[in-house]
């Protein structure tokens, strides 16, 4: 009986979400894009310049903070009973190095606004 | 694709007046200190049955647990002198984390999600590292500008500076985009499904929220650290 219900309210959970992103991407269809006074090649400009950056910012932020991952990782791997210390420092490292990739991603915003 | 959405401060009649950031603040700040009013409300009936602590937690020994939890960090960044920062650094930290945190509340917006917020964060940690240099060294502070060796001071004055003035800079973006981006994103998975897939993004906004305030406080503090030792040898911070 219990598990009756609970198969009955993922079911539903399920169908709601379904419902909620095909009406989300039908209204989207039918408000059509906002006319802005750029000429055609310049808002091509901007998107590609938009997309690409933030794509190998992300590529770049993905390969540092693996790096410093692994480091991090090999050295709790030696040390396990350090793994606070290092925790501590992977994690300032890491914001630092997605500081970057965020830095690129408000380019990409600022450039999406302007379209 | 920005339309107006419902602010809890807009129902407030002298808050909506306000930017929204502003108001978003003052929401804070209110917040903050009917937390501390509450955890200090037995100092002020009985001080000297105050040093026992109660059992169970209430506001004073959550508050207890995070004051401690602060100095700790201060304490082992900044050494000896700790306490004398404990001020600027727990203000920052606490300011800072909630009003990450109020802006995955629906009906409230953050005030770190504008560049004005974090702006002034970063600007206050600017002027005080130079305020505590000065305050420590004189006027020599200057002459950490000067580099090791004097004949390279033409070279090294505008690196120096441009790592002087780069810095709440990117305290101040890393912060802001850190909280708009993460919003911004869960804004728009909110528009698309709106139902238990917007959970992973507010569980990643609330990680963001807590590592960049100890982001933002762990380099406040170095920058501090850096300005009373008074570079003695060179180092760049990024």
């Amino acid at each position: 009986m219990h598990r009756k219900v609970m198969f009955f309210i993922v079911v539903c959970a399920l169908v709601l979400g379904a419902a909620g992103w095909a009406l989300a991407a039908e209204e989207a269809a039918t408000q059509g894009a906002p006319a802005a006074g750029l000429p055609a090649n310049v808002k091509v400009a901007i998107a590609i310049g938009a997309g690409f950056g933030i794509a190998i910012a992300a590529f770049g932020g993905a390969l540092g903070q693996s790096r410093g991952l692994t480091s991090a990782l090999d050295g709790i791997a030696r040390n396990p009973a350090a793994s606070g210390k290092i925790v501590t420092p992977m994690i300032i490292g890491l914001a630092m190095i997605e500081s970057l990739v965020i830095y690129s991603l408000l380019v990409s915003l600022l450039l999406v606004f302007k379209l | 694709m920005e339309h107006k959405s419902f602010v809890a401060v807009d129902a407030i009649p002298l808050l909506n007046q306000l930017p929204h950031h502003v108001a978003n603040a003052i929401v804070v700040i209110v917040l903050l200190m009917v937390i501390a009013y509450l955890g200090t409300r037995g100092l002020r009936k009985n001080p000297k049955k105050y040093f026992i602590p109660e059992a169970r937690l209430t506001f004073r020994t959550a508050g207890e647990m995070i004051v401690e939890g602060l100095l700790k960090i201060v304490k082992d960044n900044m050494g000896p002198r700790g306490p004398e920062f404990m001020m600027i650094i727990g203000a920052l930290a606490l300011f800072i984390f909630t009003s990450n945190v109020l802006g995955l509340i629906p009906g409230f917006h953050s005030p770190t999600e504008t560049l004005n917020t974090t702006g002034a964060c970063a600007i206050t940690v600017f002027c005080l590292t130079h305020y505590y240099g000065i305050r420590e060294h004189g006027i020599k502070y200057f002459k950490q500008f000067i580099g090791p060796i004097v004949w390279l001071a033409p070279l090294m004055i505008p690196i120096e500076l441009i790592g002087h003035f780069v810095r709440p800079v990117s305290l101040s973006i890393r912060l802001f985009g850190n909280i708009f981006g993460d919003h911004y994103v869960a804004g728009v998975v909110f528009g698309l499904i709106p139902f238990l897939v917007p959970l992973p993004m507010m569980v990643l906004g609330l990680f963001v929220a807590i590592v960049q305030t100890l982001v933002f406080i762990l380099l406040s503090m170095a920058y501090f650290a850096g300005a009373l030792e008074g570079h003695e040898h060179e180092e760049h911070e990024g």
